[in-house]
Order: structure tokens, then C-alpha cells, then sequence
């Protein structure tokens, strides 16, 4: 191992590459830090906050910050891990996230979150807002009680289906995604299920219609194994 | 099978009550089978659809199923609140609201004209209003948001397995823990 190019993790060494971030090459050595808007092949934008690490004593980003020789990282500590769950319960109530009554449930990683770190409440009062089902498009659903705005299926119709259909919208606690078409329905744009955008939502926003609860409980991604045993499923996603 | 905890020296008090659920919680809790005899042990009932007891006494440990949708709902949990040292949320409507909160979006008015006016087969061309029937709350809201909570067990519903681990826990003392594969949210 070359020791110049390596940094320190909850007191393990990990090897990276320069021009790697602090998560790429955590999970490349499959190491699990928390996330949801980072996506193998698009560029890290830090939108969810949930990878947050502390970096020789200063709160960073791990999907934005470069690893650098030497760096001290904790990432699986009680308090990162409890400021974590704090944001997870405040994605929670922002949105109607109905895990029982949701094809996603299961196979999503905001749920799947929750579930590695233990949450049990969303602790905080509810916001039930009133959000958008458009069920325009013949192959897609879009339900905007669940996004969670992490950006990715902008980012996906950008950068690598050039089609820019998703567009997010308003500032702060504002923000929402739009689609790009003259209705601004999801029916009346170019998107296709083969689409990028169409896979790499982690919550179940955007979700190929005709299909329903097609996995079993019991044999679903998250059912048995936990999201933190599941870095090679993370890291090998493409984009 | 799970093993049942030393039993403490004293049978501690238990309330159930389903407020604005489906009663599932309360089926997964019988569905402890020879658990609960293991539990019976431990514990005694006072108000629960089990007793039948209609007001809660002192108890130790309440049980809420289902979130708060009426005003009878509200006095209810209160008298938990008010007669239990320890209340738990029972399940996802308790926790966060569940399926009931779809109705959020909707004005309770129209909700109320949907099903006593418009529904096709609907008979009644008034929305009943008798002085037994609870008013509707405008919005449902998990438990939390009403009273303070001290633990939650989510689920739709919470397995067998969840629900003995947890009260287990707690009965013997430890901080209450899912386990893995108990640990859900459908």
C-alpha cells in the first residue's frame, strides 16, 4: 500500500487514488458512510448532508471532499451518527413518506437508512404537505409526496440522457422538482423507463408503472442486510 | 423460540387501546402465541380490547395503536398519558400518522360530503352528526404530536418478534432494541 496516498477512517487506514473523494474510495475499500444523493458516475453536489464526516476536527461532506495523505476522519461515531438521524427524521416529516403503502418500501435507501441507524420516530410534527402525483406517462409515475429533492434525476437527465426533463425549482425550503415539457406533466416529455433518471431516484419518487409490489417481503434489497453490509451493491451502480 | 425474562417481583400493569388503527397491532400482539403466556407472566392487563376494562387505571406500560384522527381519540390518549408511567407507540399510524394521513390533503368537509353524498350507493343525504358520534380532527397526527411519548415500535404492523423483544427489554429493564431483521417500517 502506498502510504502517501492514504487517509484514516474511524482508525483504519484506506488507500485512494488522488482526485478521489473521501467516499469513493471509503466505499471502494468498503467502508459505509451514510448517503443518498451521491451516485456512482455523477458529479457530487453534497445536497442531503447525510455522508457528513468529521475531517481532522471540522464537519465536511465526504460525496465533496477530496481525500487527502493523512487526513483524520471519524464517520461511524454516536455523535455523527445522531446528527444523521436528525436529518433523516427532518426528511421525513417534510414529505409523506407512507413506507407501508409504497412499492419502493424495501428496496429504498431513505428507508434503509432509517433502518441502519435506528430511527424510530420522525420525531418531529409533521409537515403532510400537499404535493403532485403525476401519473401522465404511460410507463412512469411520479409521486412528489416521496422526493426528497437529493437532485440525482436532474443530474442524470443532464449529464447523461441530455434531455434535461428534471428541473429543480424555488429556493430553500421551496424547492421541488419540475419537469420540462410544455404541461410541465411527466407524459408530455421525452422520458423513457430506459432512461438514466428513470433508476437512479433512492426514493420511490419516480417508479415504472404496471409493476407494483413485484418482489416478496422478506426478498427484497434491504430486507435481510442491512445497507451498511452492501457497499460492493452501491459502489458497482452505474451511471 | 425467544425465552422469557426473569420475571420482576411484581406483575407489572399493561393498557392497550386502538385509536385511529386498523387493529393489526393488537392482532400481531396476539400473534405472540405461547409467548404471551410468557408475557402473562410478567404482566397483568387493565383497559385493552383484551379486558375490555373501559377507563385506564395506574398503570405501568400503555400500548397505543393508531394515530389520533377524532376527538375521542385526543381524551383517550390523554387518560393514557395521565394514568401511565411508560407509553409506547404501537405501530406506523402511532409513529408517523400511517394511511390514515392520506386524508390530509383533503378538506374534512369534502371528505365527509365524498362519503355520506357522492359515493355511488351512498343512502344518507346527511352527514351524521349525533352528539355520541367524536368530531373529526381537521388533520390525523401521530401520537407525539398530541402527548409525550417515551418509546416507539414501528411497523405495519410491528412483528411478533418486534414487539416481545421490545416489551422483554423493557420489562427486564434494559433500553428496549430491535434486532436487524425487526427493525421496519411496512
Amino acid at each position: 500500500m502506498n502510504t502517501e496516498n492514504t487517509f484514516i477512517i474511524d482508525g483504519s487506514p484506506i488507500p485512494f487514488e488522488p482526485g478521489q473523494t473521501v467516499l469513493e474510495a471509503a466505499l471502494k475499500a468498503d467502508v459505509f458512510i451514510p448517503h443518498l444523493c451521491y451516485f456512482p458516475g455523477l458529479r457530487p453536489n453534497g445536497n442531503c448532508k447525510l455522508c457528513t464526516i468529521s475531517i481532522n476536527g471540522k464537519h465536511s461532506s465526504a460525496c465533496t471532499t477530496l481525500a487527502r495523505p493523512g487526513s483524520e476522519i471519524e464517520n461511524n461515531t454516536p455523535a455523527l451518527n445522531d446528527k444523521r438521524r436528525l436529518m433523516l427524521q427532518m426528511l421525513f416529516v417534510e414529505g409523506n413518506h407512507f413506507c407501508p403503502g409504497c412499492e419502493k418500501s424495501g428496496n429504498c435507501q431513505l428507508q434503509a437508512l432509517a433502518y441502519e441507524l435506528e430511527m424510530m420516530t420522525p420525531h418531529f410534527n409533521h409537515f403532510f404537505p400537499n404535493r403532485k402525483v403525476d401519473a401522465s406517462h404511460p410507463e412512469a409515475f411520479l409521486d412528489m409526496n416521496r422526493c426528497i429533492t437529493c437532485g440525482l434525476c436532474v443530474q442524470a437527465s443532464r449529464d447523461v440522457d441530455k434531455k434535461n426533463i428534471f428541473i429543480l425549482s424555488g429556493r430553500g425550503m421551496a424547492s421541488h422538482v419540475v419537469i420540462n415539457s410544455p404541461s410541465g406533466n411527466l407524459g408530455d416529455s421525452d422520458f423513457s423507463m430506459s432512461d438514466k433518471a428513470a433508476s437512479v431516484c433512492p426514493v420511490g419518487a419516480i417508479l415504472p408503472k404496471h409493476r407494483g409490489y413485484s418482489v416478496p417481503i422478506g426478498k427484497r434489497l434491504y430486507d435481510g442486510v442491512p445497507i451498511s453490509s452492501q457497499t460492493e451493491f452501491l459502489k458497482t451502480r452505474k451511471a | 423460540m425467544l425465552s422469557p425474562q426473569e420475571p420482576p417481583k411484581r406483575k407489572l400493569r399493561v393498557a392497550t387501546t386502538s385509536l385511529s388503527g386498523c387493529f393489526g397491532c393488537h392482532m400481531s400482539l396476539l400473534d405472540l402465541d405461547e409467548n404471551l403466556l410468557a408475557l402473562v407472566d410478567l404482566v397483568e392487563f387493565d383497559r385493552s380490547p383484551i379486558t375490555d376494562i373501559k377507563h385506564c387505571g395506574p398503570c405501568d406500560i400503555g400500548i397505543i395503536e393508531g394515530g389520533v384522527c377524532n376527538s375521542e381519540n385526543v381524551h383517550v390518549l390523554r387518560e393514557f398519558r395521565e394514568n401511565c408511567r411508560t407509553l409506547i407507540a404501537l405501530g406506523a399510524c402511532a409513529v408517523n400518522g400511517g394511511l390514515p394521513t392520506l386524508r390530509n390533503g383533503l378538506d374534512v368537509r369534502e371528505v365527509l360530503r365524498e362519503a355520506y353524498f357522492e359515493q355511488p350507493g351512498a343512502v344518507c343525504n346527511t352527514i351524521p352528526n349525533d352528539v355520541e358520534l367524536p368530531l373529526l380532527l381537521d388533520k390525523v397526527h401521530p401520537i407525539n404530536e398530541v402527548v409525550r411519548v417515551d418509546y416507539f415500535i414501528p411497523g405495519c404492523p410491528p412483528s411478533r418478534d418486534a414487539i416481545f423483544k421490545f416489551l422483554t427489554d423493557l420489562i427486564a429493564g434494559r433500553t428496549p432494541r430491535l434486532d436487524y431483521p425487526q427493525m421496519r417500517f411496512d
